[in-house]
């Protein structure tokens, strides 16, 4: 049988590009941070632009509009070639491009006025809350339809990981926002205190567990075989860890509670399922890494893949570190440190951003009908000042966190404390210099890819295909 | 914890647990009529992305093994199945108890022997002042400041102003009960631009120049609602910790606006009590620090 499909690529292409443009805006209000912590008079006295208000916006831009577009786009591209039918309900599609896109304003409208929940990661009022449900249950239904759709007799791998980041993170965002309005702009959550702390971190947790790790997996898992042009590694592994990664994850949150007001026994299941969930994490680690046996020397010629695969290695660091921090004993010095931003960032930069980068270099040619990007050599020069950006992010955020919770600590012969808290934040003066000059860098990647993106998408080159949608034939082997 | 939940939150953490190990050992079994180690599993999606049938590693299997060992020894001896197991009987309550105690019995001679002494001869003792600064660094500077000079609404405890009194028994009283400031809002006891009037009034006592004499003067009879706290003369009341309105000290700011809204709107101030947190012993070396800041 052979059929010719036509892909819905108009909203992977709006998607891809406001990847791009949501990096430079999320990453900016991150260097304008980081840079107040220097330069504290850089709030310039006015309220909106104040730490506490442009934080929560840096957060949800970079992780929901960057991440959240890179999602969209990767996961409606790939969808439609691994199931070979074009992306179900077109209008629905459509929604979830224009929906997200205003949930994305009206938190960089809201956020700097003082509109908040104040639950990290879930700052966004209700009737902000209500719109990104009815967001994410259109992605599901556009997403799963199209699966059930598939004309390919297996589910591929991706599309498992993809359908579980969507699925739980309705699940979590539900639960979560469950609120009482008082006003337009002003609720309460409908859980009382310690139950509210754990029911935030369950998901705040899983948020990391399921958008910002089962998400990028999903992406991975096609980018990284099609990139590198070999098979996947290991089958068995890729089962293994998807099940074992989705059902230990939804326990880890209450390591972020560790000496709380939380009982003894869900600190401890927080911080034994943040264990065992190392081997989970790696797995999908070595399955992509390990997918490039073979043809190392890829790596030399292709900035794309390597993009891809040290993406895989940050990813495999920081769930090293992630569960070595959620053992008590050790959290107990790293717990409110910069330690944790540090193990943040080297998830976010490393492995969430520079993962979605390399997908988004191989997508933009194919989605605008080009041969390659503009410039490969932009490419790479992208590739090294990220990476030296995010050395220097995470380098001085241990230096500074492991120095804050040794100072804080730190006792007298009469057993007062050695240093006041302001005297320890004096300190920090060198570290949140070179971890601003660690996300300048970075944020000065994405302009060079934006640069290039832009040369991409406007140059007058087309290859054969015709300019809107792209006609694929459906193999006959992958049907068999 | 009922013994429905706690069965409940063991049932679901052991399954969990033996449910991973149980897919490994699915999982790596050999399936029938499946491809060999090594080779294409035969499923091809979009033209090229296959998969190979490579075998768990073997290193990877023993660390995921590990953990799952480790963390079911750690539910055995520290509480999370519920109620039960947690043989080592731990509790994080019962850890902070330890660790006081134990910087009680190092640390509680030395302020003990501090607070047998008298505070006045206290706050010339350099070893006591050393102590005392670095409790009020790690209690006292978040509200009055590391050079403890204050800031709006909390009080400079360096110029030997005082609002409860300055004598080392009233500022330890002060740092083991806290104090609460109570002004309480005239907007409806002053119509009309009553409230102008006093603030004139109460500018004028301090003695300070450019003010509408005919406002001051209007404010003068209207004073008398002031003066049950602040006195007839303005001089305030320690007991009650009325400010003395003439000695040009404010609390909150010294313009003519802020004194309105003062009176307006009133003010609440507040110093938390530090006797559970602090005991007797280290807040009489506090107390004897501050004391020695406005009587070198």
């Amino acid at each position: 049988m052979s059929s010719a499909v036509t892909y819905n690529d108009k909203v992977v292409r709006q998607f891809a590009i406001m990847t791009v443009v949501w990096g430079i805006v999320g990453m900016a209000v991150g260097v304008l941070i980081a840079a107040q912590l220097v330069w504290p008079a850089l709030n310039f006295d006015l309220p909106w632009l104040t730490y506490s208000r442009l934080r929560p916006l840096h957060t949800n831009a970079v992780i929901f509009a960057f991440g959240g577009c890179a999602l969209f786009a990767t996961s409606y591209y790939v969808v439609q070639r691994t199931c070979q039918v074009r992306l179900a309900l077109d209008h629905l599609a459509s929604f979830t491009f224009w929906g997200w896109q205003l949930v994305i304003v009206s938190a960089a409208i809201t956020l700097p006025l003082g509109i908040t929940t104040s639950k990290e990661y879930a700052e966004l009022e209700w009737p902000i809350d209500i719109l990104i449900t009815l967001v994410w249950v259109s992605y599901a239904l556009v997403f799963f339809t199209t699966i059930i759709k598939r004309k390919t007799p297996h589910i591929y791998v991706a599309n498992w990981f993809y359908g579980a980041f969507i699925l739980t993170v309705a699940v979590l965002h539900l639960v979560n926002s469950a609120a009482i309005p008082i006003s337009l702009t002003k609720s309460y959550s409908v859980y009382p205190g310690a139950i509210d702390a754990m029911v935030q971190w369950w998901y705040g947790h899983n948020a990391v567990g399921f958008f910002l790790t089962a998400g990028f997996l999903g992406m991975m898992y096609y980018f990284i075989p099609k990139q590198a042009g070999r098979p996947v590694y290991s089958y068995r592994l890729s089962v293994v860890h998807f099940w074992a990664l989705i059902s230990t994850y939804m326990w880890a949150g209450p390591h972020h509670l560790h000496y709380t007001a939380l009982p003894d026994w869900t600190q401890t299941l927080g911080m034994v399922f943040s264990l065992i969930l190392l081997a989970p994490s790696w797995g999908g680690m070595i399955n992509g890494i390990m997918t490039l046996s073979g043809a190392w020397h890829k790596l030399r010629d292709d900035p794309i893949l390597r993009f891809l695969i040290v993406s895989l290695s940050f990813y495999g660091m920081s769930t090293f570190e992630g569960p070595m921090m959620s053992i008590k004993t050790v959290n107990s010095l790293s717990h409110y440190t910069d330690w944790t931003i540090g193990h943040v960032h080297s998830g976010a930069l490393g492995w969430v951003a520079l993962v979605s980068i390399g997908a988004i270099y191989v997508l933009i040619p194919k989605l605008f009908n080009k041969t390659s990007m503009y410039s490969i050599k932009l490419i790479n020069t992208h590739f090294w000042v990220s990476t030296i950006g995010i050395i220097l992010y995470i380098t001085s955020m241990w230096v500074a966190g492991i120095m804050q919770g040794l100072m804080w600590r730190a006792v007298n012969d009469d057993g007062t404390l050695t240093y006041s808290f302001v005297e320890a934040l004096e300190r920090m003066y060198p570290y949140y210099t070179v971890r601003f000059l660690g996300g300048l860098l970075f944020l000065s990647g994405m302009f060079i890819m934006a640069y290039n993106v832009w040369k991409t998408v406007s140059s007058s080159e087309q290859t054969q295909a015709t300019n809107t949608d792209v006609t694929v034939k459906a193999s006959e082997r992958s049907e068999s | 914890m009922s013994h429905f939940w706690s069965v409940y939150i063991t049932v679901l953490t052991l399954g969990n647990i033996f449910a991973c190990y149980w897919l490994i050992r699915w999982t790596s079994k050999p399936r029938p009529n499946e491809s060999k180690q090594g080779e294409i599993t035969g499923h091809v999606w979009d033209d090229d992305l296959s998969e190979l049938n490579n075998p768990l590693p073997r290193w990877w299997l023993w660390m995921f093994y590990l953990t799952i060992i480790f963390g079911l020894i750690y539910l055995v001896i520290y509480p999370g199945l519920g109620k039960y197991a947690n043989t080592k009987g731990w509790t994080q309550a019962q850890q902070y108890q330890q660790e006081m105690e134990q910087a009680e019995a190092s640390y509680g001679k030395i302020f003990k022997a501090f607070a047998a002494q008298d505070l006045k001869q206290l706050s010339k003792d350099p070893k006591a002042l050393e102590s005392g600064q670095r409790l009020f660094m790690t209690y006292c500077s978040q509200c009055h400041g590391s050079d403890a000079k204050g800031s709006r609404g909390f009080p400079n405890l360096t110029d030997n102003d005082w609002l409860y009194g300055g004598d080392p028994e009233t500022i330890k009283t002060s740092i083991l009960q806290g104090r609460n400031g109570m002004m309480p809002a005239h907007e409806a006891m002053l119509p009309n631009n009553g409230i102008e009037k006093v603030a004139e009034y109460v500018l004028s006592l301090s003695g300070r120049s450019g003010l509408d004499q005919t406002l001051v003067d209007e404010g003068k009879p209207l004073f008398m609602m002031c003066a049950g706290c602040h006195g007839m003369d303005g001089k305030g009341n320690p007991i009650i910790g009325a400010p003395n309105l003439t000695d040009d000290i404010w609390l909150y700011g010294k313009s003519r606006s802020i004194i309105q809204t003062s009176i307006r709107h009133g003010r609440q101030g507040k110093m938390p009590a530090h006797q559970k947190r602090l005991g007797n012993d280290k807040a009489h070396v506090l107390a004897a620090y501050i004391y020695s800041l406005s009587n070198k």
